[in-house]
C-alpha cells in the first residue's frame, strides 16, 4: 500500500517534471526548481515565520467558531424552540466565507482580527451543523433508557447525549479546520498587514513572477493542511474507541 | 406489586389504549401478548413513567407518577450506552444515584457473576454479541435492585437458539431475585415458556382481552402435551384479533 503511493507520487513528479521542461517556460518550474526554492525558504526560517502567522490566524478564528458553534449547535438540538434559529443559520450557511471578505475589511481593516473573522465564518457552520446533527440524532432509546435510571435532563445531556455525539462533533471540528485553512489563505490574499503569511508570501511571488514561490508556499499549504487532517483523524481514533 | 386501573392513552386523534386493567403480584412472571403494533409497548412506558396517560397506576399500592425507583426497564432495541464499557453501562444507575466507589464496585462484581459475564467488565457493547447485549441491559436494569423488571419484547431480534438460551437464564435470574416481572412479547411460545400468567391483548386500541393461568412445572417442556395445547388456546385467541384486523382493513378500503 505504502510503495504505491510512493509509486504515486513519483510518477506525478516524473510528469510535472517533463511537462515543464517541454512547455519550457517560467511560469511553469520543474520540480526540481520548486524543491530548491522550497528548502531555501524552509532553511532560512521564512517558511516557518509565513506559517507560524497563518497558524495563529486560523487557530483564532477556529477557536472562536468552536466556542460558539459548539454550544449553539448542542442548545439547537436539545431544545425544539432553538432550532427555530435554523431559519437563520440556512440563510447564512450558502454564503460562500469569501464573500464576507469585503464586510471583514470594512469592520475590521486588513489586520488579524479580519482574517480571523473570515476562519470564523468558514469553521462555524461545519462545527455547529455537527453537533446539532450528533444531538438530534441521538436514539430516543438512550435517552429513555437513562430516564428510567433516574437521569435528569441535565445529566441525560452531560452523560448521554454528549458523549453519544462525541464522534459527529469531532467531525465537524475536523472538516472546520479544514475549510478554515482554506479560508485562511483566501483571507490572506486580500490583506497585507502585517506583510506575513502563507497567503501573502504567494501573493507577493506572483507579483515578481516567481512562479517557484507560489508553488512552493502552495505546496507548503497543501502538507499543513494534510498533517492536520491527519492528526485530528488519528485523535478521533484514540478518543472514540468504543465505535465499532 | 403493579395495579393498572382503567389505563388509556390516546395520541392526536388515535387511541392506543382503552381501560386496561389488571394487576401482577408481587414475584409473579407476568407476559403481555398481542398482535403487533396493539400498543404493548406504549403500555409498559407508560407504567415506567415515560409517557403521560389517564387512569390510574398503583406500585405496591400507590399511585405512580413519573419515573419510579422501582421500576426497571427493559427496551426492544439495543439499548446500550455505546460510549461506555459493560461494566460503564451496569453503573450508569448506581451513579446517578451517587453510590460510593465501593459499593459500585461490589454490585457490578455481583451482577458480572450473576450474568456469567465475568472478564467483559471492559467490553465495548460493539464487541459482544447480540445475546450478550442483551444480558447486560438486563443487569444494568437490575444494578439499582428495582423491585419490578418491565421488559418489552428484549429478545426479538435475536435468533432463536440465543432467544432460547435468554429465556432460560431470564428464568434462573428471576428465581435467584424474585423480582416481579411484566415482559411483553408477540411469541406465544416465548410467554408460555416463561410466564405464571399470560395476559392476552385485543388489537389497538388495546385492552385485556383473555387471561390464562400457566401452571405448569419449570423448567418447561414446549414439546409436551400440556405446554401445546395451551399455546394453541393463545394462539387461536390472539389470531382472532388479526382477522378483525384484517377485515377492518378491508372496510377501510
Amino acid at each position: 500500500m505504502r510503495t504505491h503511493k510512493v509509486f504515486i507520487v513519483f510518477v506525478f513528479v516524473v510528469v510535472w517534471e517533463v511537462v515543464a521542461v517541454l512547455a519550457n517556460s517560467r511560469f511553469l518550474p520543474s520540480p526540481l526548481h520548486v524543491g530548491t526554492t522550497f528548502w531555501n525558504l524552509l532553511s532560512s526560517g521564512a517558511l516557518f515565520r509565513h506559517a507560524a502567522v497563518s497558524l495563529a490566524r486560523v487557530l483564532a478564528g477556529f477557536l472562536l467558531a468552536l466556542a460558539v458553534g459548539l454550544p449553539l449547535g448542542v442548545l439547537m438540538g436539545w431544545f425544539p424552540k432553538m432550532e427555530n434559529l435554523s431559519v437563520i443559520i440556512e440563510m447564512l450557511r450558502p454564503i460562500p466565507p469569501l464573500a464576507w471578505i469585503p464586510l471583514a475589511m470594512l469592520w475590521f481593516g486588513i489586520g488579524f482580527q479580519s482574517k480571523a473573522f473570515i476562519i470564523f465564518i468558514g469553521a462555524f457552520f461545519p462545527i455547529l451543523s455537527n453537533a446539532l446533527l450528533g444531538v438530534r440524532e441521538t436514539e430516543p432509546y438512550l435517552v429513555e433508557a437513562g430516564r428510567v435510571l433516574g437521569a435528569s435532563d441535565s445529566q441525560i445531556l452531560r452523560n448521554i447525549i454528549l458523549p453519544n455525539s462525541f464522534p459527529s462533533i469531532l467531525e465537524g471540528l475536523r472538516i472546520g479546520l479544514g475549510i478554515a485553512w482554506m479560508c485562511l489563505v483566501a483571507a490572506e490574499l486580500t490583506g497585507l498587514n502585517p506583510p506575513l503569511g502563507l497567503g501573502y508570501l504567494i501573493m507577493e511571488a506572483r507579483d515578481l513572477g516567481r512562479a517557484d514561490t507560489v508553488m512552493a508556499g502552495m505546496i507548503a499549504i497543501g502538507v499543513i493542511g494534510y498533517a492536520m487532517n491527519i492528526a485530528l483523524r488519528q485523535l478521533e481514533k484514540r478518543l472514540v474507541r468504543w465505535r465499532p | 406489586m403493579i395495579t393498572l386501573e382503567q389505563v388509556a392513552k390516546t395520541i392526536g386523534e388515535l387511541p392506543i389504549l382503552e381501560a386496561v386493567s389488571l394487576s401482577v403480584k408481587k414475584g409473579q412472571f407476568m407476559c403481555l401478548v398481542g398482535p403487533s403494533g396493539c400498543g404493548k409497548t406504549t403500555l409498559l412506558k407508560c407504567i415506567a413513567g415515560l409517557r403521560t396517560y389517564e387512569g390510574k397506576i398503583r406500585i405496591d399500592g400507590r399511585l405512580s407518577q413519573g419515573i419510579n425507583p422501582k421500576i426497571g426497564y427493559v427496551f426492544q432495541e439495543f439499548s446500550l450506552f455505546p460510549f461506555l464499557t459493560v461494566k460503564g453501562n451496569m453503573e450508569f444507575g448506581l451513579r446517578i444515584q451517587k453510590k460510593p466507589r465501593k459499593e459500585m464496585d461490589d454490585i457490578v462484581a455481583s451482577l458480572l457473576d450473576l450474568f456469567l459475564l465475568q472478564g467483559f467488565e471492559h467490553a465495548y457493547p460493539h464487541e459482544l454479541s447480540g445475546g450478550m447485549q442483551k444480558k447486560v441491559a438486563i443487569a444494568r436494569a437490575l444494578a439499582t435492585d428495582p423491585e419490578i423488571l418491565l421488559m418489552d419484547e428484549p429478545f426479538v431480534s435475536l435468533d432463536a437458539q440465543t432467544r432460547n438460551m435468554l429465556q432460560k437464564e431470564l428464568l434462573r435470574i428471576w428465581n435467584k431475585t424474585h423480582k416481579t416481572i411484566l415482559f411483553i412479547t408477540h411469541n406465544v411460545d416465548e410467554a408460555v415458556f416463561l410466564a405464571d400468567r399470560v395476559m392476552v391483548l385485543t388489537r389497538r386500541p388495546a385492552t385485556v382481552k383473555e387471561e390464562f393461568l400457566i401452571d405448569l412445572e419449570r423448567e418447561r417442556d414446549r414439546t409436551s402435551p400440556e405446554f401445546v395445547s395451551v399455546r394453541k388456546e393463545i394462539l387461536k385467541e390472539l389470531e382472532e384479533e388479526y382477522v378483525e384486523q384484517v377485515d377492518r382493513g378491508y372496510k377501510g378500503l
